[in-house]
């Protein structure tokens, strides 16, 4: 870890200008990520412009219906609010599927925007990595790639955003509200990650010194009909292999509306619009839920065979969207499978 | 002759302990942060931190270090790699521990070559921890890099018998009958190849050494992470020419080892050559990803083939294993011996080899080689009572031995036999339907699986120290290790049952290398070598009292032999008469002495060990529940029965199994170190990829033990529960997956992907 200044910043505007006036700054939250980073030495901001004293951890209603999550909310909070377990369990129960209790008393929801990937070569200096230093190449492309994704990657990179927060963001139509130094702008959730081409240093759309000051939702938050499968190497502590945020609207058996993201499958929550557009004015059955699989992965591409490589996140990836498309239009089993509750203990 | 521990009043007293399950003495200083690792001792004057460098490539030779860089940053003090390593012993001879394998020792900073990927290069000293760790982090090194070969399968065919040499390791047995004829002329048979890739031991606490330099000499206070203070108290002395009285090293707790502390870790080294060239307490504590740059339970394959005659009894059987090892040492287990062990075959045949790879030489983990072994051969045993028609029970039962088919020894005692019964019966095995795919609940598979396993019972040479002071409280001590197994506990227990005093009045010490020698915390036979010493120098301490209290005047101990009498509720009795009776204390008090002591011996009967197969024994039963779509595999249920000799404390007993029965899960389901063979390099050197359960991953595990009397296999009839809870579990848990699903996955971790 390097030496670095620190600035407690109590406005937004403020800290947007400490951070901008400083070369080489950058945020710190709840700072799950970026301290581990800076531990790790991947991560050398000489200054960090804190952000624990910003008036940002309300949650709200907004005119219209929808709910502002501040930037500076826990994770532990956001996911336990009232509003957020009444109308968008999705979020709930995907924000309680990651990390620890621990972390997310401490992780923000801003933070978990910009957390980075878990990508091992990203994570370990000795070895090549174009996100963490372009030009070196990546390692992942032929090594043991079983946490990198089949969708959207490049020859650059192959590493994914290892959120489940934001997965249900992303299916549920999220919008972020960030402040620069030119002031507040928008961007569409689909819109504030993105995916690695040839800048895989690059994780999102911020501009220099952009602040993350909210995260905001639409109205609807299918609390009738969703779900959040996740699959991992173990019941909790992991990052998702896959896993599916699916919110509906339904009419008896007939979908309405569809919304879904994957996670764990690309550099970004991965959504797929026209597979969306199968479902909607149909009939819920197995076969369809197929078919939009196999549109979703159409295009996908495995890095090797084995478990220590990806491929097997192809067939995966397919079963886990039907299943969470079955979970979300019967509301059967809104407990995640992946954690096996025994019923006779 | 040895003698048995005092046999129990037929009235119940305070002073009779074993076999009772007594909460851990150590307990209160470890949940309440009292108890000091490694890296929490404080040092005499200021304390300076050392942090270690490791190799980024796998192979290749330093060309260039650019240390002025960082020694030109203010407050770090040294930068000690190949080019300044002092030469304190150059012969191979002198970094052989206890249990180090055949071969030439790693040596630490000794030659700019670079043999493993992570291989420790340099040690940056500083004031300050972040100063060392800062450092560290912008030194430049420069590399020749040289191609490396980490990858197992494509040295196969430079394998090599592996030579005698290590610690416990026992050959393959001999061949018997002819096996090829056999295998090819019986009705049922079956053949099957099994791996499973590197495993890192990943205890919770991290390798440190802190080296308290005492300013007198050479002299210092090694508080090391270690399973043995001894071991690596020899292993500094020949290196350093350092005395046992300059070289004093302390273990007070350990957080874990699983073996990685069997041998001294490099910082250890690295800390004390910097303590002696700076003459300056030092600290080297080593990160979580530092923790993959060192031994590992070794990459293997294996191939089995079993036949039986018609009605299952097995006429062939050949195990063969090839396991990775370094370039530099020969690192063996015992893999293919144990199916021999459980299965009488009049046709078999063992092989084991390793070929050689760039990568750090393995190292004894859980289980060494049984775990491995078990795991093939058991899966290949439940496929074989399947291809014979019969349950796999009832097929471990009909080809059950009570000869050890290896060495035509019979067993000390194996109760095996009863392992399987009461397991079963805890379990409802006779529920099962023997039909794969047959059992659901819901949606999902359920599959019910069986192994058997068995371990060594195996003692050392081991030494206690019993001092009974005035006031009548008893301090044994013993330089053996409490890795978690509840060592401090059960020797407690054992020191008071012998002299009869209440547990508060005893107290155990151990890890500290001025107290009497113990062998390295391994192999399941601490209970048992120190265990047996402990009771050795109490009941030396018991004679002299004896003697003291037949002085007393009108003692009525007169005449009682030793032998004759009991310890019991801090009296003195005589067996035949029990109100003949004197006060421990009234004897200390007449006495007029400050103190009393003994020494205490324990070590292996080599007639016994002649005529006997000496052996603990398993069975584990484990319920599945598989959601096929998504090929996520639950245990929900274990039983794990296991037949160990005495069970000296139930708890602590049973805290081990549950413990091992979570390692075998973690090995069916989890566990695996990826090696990235284009960067010979493990990737997953972390908490967050390297798997291992989490509570949620674990379900209800029963634990039965079924006693044996055997005092052969000890003088104090124990036989040890450290690896024996691991074994059966990830085989039976392979086996109920074959039972839920219809699949056989012979490939270890058993992960999602392998069941779509």
């Amino acid at each position: 870890m390097n030496s670095f200044t620190l600035t407690q910043a109590t406005a937004a505007d403020e800290a947007v200008r400490d951070n901008t006036s400083h070369d080489g700054a950058a945020y710190l939250g709840g700072g799950t990520n970026l301290v581990d980073l800076m531990k790790y030495n991947l991560e050398r901001p000489s200054h960090l412009t804190s952000l624990g004293l910003l008036p940002l951890t309300d949650i709200t209603t907004l005119p219209g219906g929808g709910l502002r999550l501040g930037a500076l909310a826990t994770n532990a909070d956001t996911a336990w609010h009232p509003e957020v377990e009444a109308r968008y369990p999705l979020l709930s129960q995907t924000i309680l599927a990651g990390a620890t209790p621990q972390l997310r008393n401490a992780a923000t929801n801003g933070g978990n925007l910009n957390q980075r990937t878990r990508c091992y070569y990203f994570y370990d200096l000795a070895t090549p990595c174009n996100k963490r230093e372009p030009g070196s190449g990546c390692s992942a492309l032929t090594g043991p790639n079983r946490v990198c994704g089949v969708l959207g990657t490049s020859e650059s990179c192959i590493a994914t955003q290892p959120s489940d927060m934001c997965v249900a963001l992303a299916a549920l139509e999220a919008v972020v509200r960030v402040q620069g130094p030119d002031g507040e702008r928008t961007i569409k959730f689909d819109d504030y990650h993105r995916l690695p081409g040839d800048h895989p240093e690059k994780d999102n759309t911020l501009n220099p010194g952009e602040l993350v000051v909210s995260i905001d939702l639409p109205a609807e938050g299918y609390a009738d009909h969703f779900t959040y499968l996740k699959l991992r190497d173990r019941s909790s502590y992991a990052f998702a292999l896959v896993s599916v945020a699916v919110g509906l609207k339904m009419n008896g058996n007939t979908i309405e509306k569809a919304r879904f993201a994957l996670g764990g499958v690309a550099h970004k929550p991965w959504r797929d619009q026209e597979a969306e557009k199968m479902l909607e004015g149909q009939t819920a059955s197995p076969d369809l839920f197929r078919q939009v699989a196999a549109k979703v992965f159409a295009e996908a591409k495995g890095y090797g065979e084995g478990s220590l490589h990806n491929s097997f996140k192809i067939e995966l990836g397919k079963r886990a969207i039907v299943r969470a498309l079955k979970q979300a239009t019967e509301m059967s089993q809104v407990v995640n499978p992946n954690v096996f509750l025994n019923s006779n203990p | 002759m040895s003698q048995t521990i005092a046999t129990p009043p037929t009235v119940r007293l305070d002073s009779d302990v074993i076999g009772k399950p007594i909460n851990r003495t150590d307990g209160p200083a470890k949940v309440s942060g009292a108890a000091k690792y490694a890296a929490e001792f404080g040092v005499t004057g200021p304390l300076w931190y050392g942090y270690i460098v490791n190799s980024p490539v796998a192979k290749g030779k330093i060309t260039k270090i650019h240390a002025d860089e960082v020694l030109a940053i203010q407050g770090v003090h040294k930068v000690f790699s190949h080019e300044n390593v002092p030469s304190f012993a150059w012969f191979d001879r002198a970094y052989k521990d206890d249990v180090a394998p055949g071969g030439s020792p790693f040596r630490p900073l000794h030659e700019p070559e670079i043999m493993f990927s992570q291989q420790p290069v340099v040690l940056v000293v500083a004031e300050t921890f972040e100063l060392a760790r800062y450092a560290a982090s912008v030194l430049r090194i420069e590399y020749d890099v040289e191609e490396h070969n980490t990858d197992l399968n494509s040295v196969i065919g430079e394998a090599f018998d592996a030579p005698r040499g290590k610690t416990g390791f026992v050959p393959p047995p001999k061949p018997k009958g002819d096996m090829n004829k056999a295998f090819a002329e019986a009705p049922h048979k079956v053949a099957g190849e099994y791996i499973h890739r590197a495993q890192h031991h990943n205890p919770m606490e991290m390798f440190a050494t802190t080296v308290d330099w005492l300013g007198d000499g050479k002299k210092m206070k090694i508080y090391d992470k270690t399973q043995g203070a001894p071991n690596v108290q020899q292993y500094l002395a020949k290196i350093f020419g350092l005395s046992t009285d300059e070289a004093r090293v302390i273990s007070k707790f350990t957080g874990g080892g699983f073996g990685s502390g069997l041998r001294p870790q490099y910082q250890v080294f690295l800390a004390v050559m910097a303590a002696l060239e700076l003459e300056h307490s030092i600290r080297v504590v080593m990160t979580r990803s530092q923790m993959f740059s060192f031994g590992h339970r070794p990459h293997t394959l294996q191939k089995l083939r079993i036949a039986t005659d018609e009605q299952g009894h097995i006429q062939a059987l050949e195990h063969k294993a090839l396991a990775e090892t370094s370039h530099f040492e020969n690192a063996t287990e015992t893999v293919v011996n144990w199916s021999g062990i459980l299965y009488n075959s009049p046709n078999t045949n063992f092989d084991y080899q390793l070929s050689k790879i760039d990568v750090f030489t393995p190292l004894d983990m859980r289980a060494p080689g049984a775990a491995t072994g078990n795991f093939a051969s058991e899966s290949a045993i439940d496929e074989m009572a399947y291809k014979a028609g019969l349950d796999p029970l009832d097929f471990r039962l009909l080809n059950y031995t009570y000869t050890d088919p290896t060495e035509n020894k019979p067993f000390t005692s194996k109760r095996l036999d009863d392992c399987l019964h009461e397991g079963a019966a805890r379990f409802g095995w006779d529920q099962r339907n023997p039909e794969p795919r047959s059992m659901r609940d819901g949606n999902l598979l359920v599959g019910w699986g069986v192994a058997s396993g068995c371990w060594d019972a195996s003692m050392q040479k081991a030494a206690a120290k019993a001092v009974l002071s005035a006031d009548g409280h008893l301090t044994v001590s013993s330089a053996t290790n409490d890795q978690g197994a509840g060592t401090y506990v059960i020797m407690t227990q054992m020191a008071a049952q012998t002299l009869g005093l209440p547990m508060e009045q005893v107290t155990f010490n151990l890890g500290d290398t001025e107290m009497p020698a113990a062998p390295v915390q391994g192999g399941s036979w601490t209970a048992n070598s120190v265990g047996a010493a402990v009771q050795n120098a109490c009941q030396e301490v018991g004679k002299k009292l004896l003697k003291l209290a037949q002085k007393m005047d009108n003692s009525p101990l007169d005449g009682v032999d030793f032998e004759d009498a009991q310890f019991v509720d801090g009296h003195i009795r005589a067996n035949e008469d029990i109100t003949r009776s004197v006060a421990i204390e009234d004897i200390l008090a007449a006495s007029g002495e400050s103190k009393i002591e003994a020494e205490g011996k324990a070590g292996p009967n080599p007639i016994n060990m002649l005529k006997y197969s000496m052996h603990s024994h398993n069975a584990a039963f484990v319920e599945v529940k598989v959601d096929e779509d998504l090929g996520t595999i639950h245990v929900t249920r274990v039983v794990n029965a296991v037949a160990a000799g005495r069970i000296l404390n139930p708890k602590t007993a049973r805290s081990q199994v549950l413990g091992g029965t979570v390692w075998g899960l973690s090995m069916a389901l989890m566990e695996e170190t990826y090696l990235n063979n284009d960067l010979g390099r493990y990737m997953n050197h972390n908490y967050a990829e390297y798997h291992i359960p989490v509570n949620a991953d674990i379900h209800k595990i029963d634990v039965i033990f079924v006693e044996e009397e055997d005092d052969i296999a000890s003088p104090i009839g124990v036989k040890g529960v450290g690896e024996i809870g691991m074994l059966g579990v990830a085989a039976a848990i392979a086996n109920a997956v074959y039972h839920a699903t219809g699949k056989r996955v012979r490939e270890l971790p058993l992960t999602s992907d392998k069941l779509l």
